[in-house]
């Protein structure tokens, strides 16, 4: 569905990426991990539209992708992902009015009932329907992280990006958001692309993963060559795993208590 | 216990808060009883008897040449240059302050010349705002706004364009246009910053005032205050001085009031 052709990413002399060539199919979990400065962020970002390859082309099923940010990719951050003014339902129902209507964005009367029923239902999901007027401030990294993918998929995007979404979550905490994302993933068919440090969680939550790294070096020059894609394991026993993990989940996915196994 | 960590009750702070004044106060009129009792025509020090006899008189009694309640008269006046000031320089901050905070090509266009106009001393431009705006009331109000409206835009500004990058970014990914982050994203995060600033803004304020109103003006708090100075009225110019002080504090804790009760999420 997705595909990066020849991908290069430079920062003046610097190069981050070179050659990075992939192709992503629909309804995939794709981990990306590698050492710090990588450009594992780099890939997401170029993915996502905030930054431009200084080579190479990506297409979505087909189409050049738009070179800007849109409703189309979805993303979580590791912070700073939720808008700190506004409520849980308020975050959630952010999208809906920004597509509605360009002007105000914002939603009146039966068009707002109807969109504040969606929204709710979305919390439901994500098991914040009991917080839907408090503010993020008031709330926990895990529950902030709910919220953050909740306001991502109400826009039903063809992928979802995570940046390191679970990192600075508790080990707890971060078990119950691997078996929400798991289930999210199965039942909206999407297609994700996660960036991590955490090996373990890159290869129990993804169907792929992916290792950045740099492939030649060069003691005189190391900013001369970029990281490219060194190791492409598909793990579709892995995959058949979390499916079935995600099936025991869904009966203790709000307590916050259950340890990452 | 530790100073640090000491936590005094309301009631204790309040008792805290209020003993600096009382002595103040008190020392006040032990040292004009003393004055008074070497010299009883003494105008320095006056007794609060006297302050009292002299407020009356501009308080209850009107002006026998204009007809006017003089200290209503002056707090109107003053009270009205200020707030139209303060209102077109919080406007003003608002929208360029968003403006130029929010979106990055206005940032270049316009930051240096924000920034050159905030490093003029206002007071320097008092002059040109006479020469151009007359005597009367608009040079008073410009002062103000000239004041302090650039304090206000690199404030309100600098805090937008501090806002974490990824808020922006998840904007436009559930589907804003750039009309739209500024209008649900920038704008609501720059209205508690906006009253703060107008807050820390009410002092320079209240300073441009009495300045405009010093020089030129037949009416007003520092109109009184400097044309009494010629008498030696501190009977006058003390409680005047006071007067100036409680409007003060209570514009501030109204704006401190209303900031908590419209964004509570900011505090």
């Amino acid at each position: 569905m997705l595909s990066l052709r020849n991908i290069w990413v430079e920062y003046g002399e610097k190069v981050v990426l070179e050659r990075i060539s992939l192709d992503i199919a629909e309804g995939s979990f794709v981990s990306i991990i590698g050492p710090s400065g990588a450009g594992k962020s780099s890939l997401l970002r170029v993915i996502l539209g905030q930054e431009q390859p200084t080579r190479g082309t990506i297409t979505l099923d087909g189409a050049p992708l738009p070179a800007e940010c849109g409703p189309d990719r979805g993303v979580v951050f590791q912070r700073y992902s939720v808008f700190p003014h506004l409520t849980v339902l308020g975050n959630t129902l952010l999208g809906l009015e920004f597509s509605a209507s360009p002007f105000t964005a914002r939603l009146f009367g039966s068009a707002r009932r109807a969109a504040v029923a969606q929204a709710e239902a979305m919390l439901e999901q994500v098991g914040l329907a009991d917080s839907r007027d408090l503010h993020p401030a008031q709330m926990s990294g895990g529950m902030q992280q709910r919220l953050a993918i909740a306001q991502a998929l109400i826009k039903r995007p063809r992928i979802l990006l995570l940046d390191e979404p679970f990192g600075a979550l508790d080990p707890g905490i971060r078990g119950d958001m691997h078996g929400l994302i798991t289930r999210l993933w199965r039942e909206h068919g999407l297609t994700i692309i996660m960036v991590t440090h955490d090996i373990k969680e890159a290869f129990s939550l993804g169907t792929r993963v992916l290792t950045l790294d740099k492939r030649r070096h060069d003691p005189h020059a190391p900013h001369r060559y970029g990281a490219s894609v060194v190791y492409d394991l598909a793990l579709t026993r892995k995959q058949a795993e979390a499916a079935a993990e995600a099936a025991g989940e869904m009966l203790g996915i709000t307590i916050d208590t259950k340890v990452n196994t | 216990m530790r100073w640090v960590t000491a936590a005094p009750g309301r009631r204790g702070a309040l008792l805290m808060g209020a003993l600096p004044l009382a002595v103040l106060a008190l020392g006040y009129v032990v040292a004009a009883a003393a004055r008074h009792a070497d010299n009883a025509a003494d105008k320095i020090l006056p007794l609060p008897g006297a302050m009292a006899a002299a407020m009356a008189g501009l308080l209850f009694e009107p002006d026998p040449l204009s007809g006017q309640y003089l200290f209503w008269a002056d707090t109107l006046a003053s009270l009205w240059r200020l707030g139209l000031g303060l209102g077109i320089a919080t406007t003003a901050a608002l929208l360029v302050g968003l403006a130029v905070g929010a979106l990055p090509p206005v940032r270049s266009a316009f930051g240096p010349l924000v920034t050159a106009i905030a490093v003029i001393p206002p007071i320097a431009l008092l002059p040109i705002l006479f020469i151009v705006f007359g005597l009367g009331e608009t040079a008073k109000v410009a002062l103000i706004v000239i004041g302090v409206a650039p304090f206000m835009i690199r404030d309100v500004a600098g805090h937008i364009a501090a806002l974490p990058r990824e808020q922006v970014i998840k904007a436009l990914t559930l589907g804003a246009n750039s009309w739209g982050v500024v209008l649900r994203v920038a704008l609501p995060q720059a209205l508690p910053r906006l009253i703060a600033g107008l807050r820390l803004s009410l002092g320079p304020a209240w300073v441009f005032l009495i300045s405009a109103e010093a020089i030129a003006a037949d009416v007003g708090l520092g109109y009184r205050i400097f044309l009494v100075r010629r008498y030696l009225a501190m009977d006058v110019i003390l409680p005047y001085v006071a007067w100036i002080a409680i409007l003060a504090v209570v514009i501030d804790f109204a704006l401190a009031r209303t900031s908590r009760r419209l964004f509570g999420w900011a505090h």
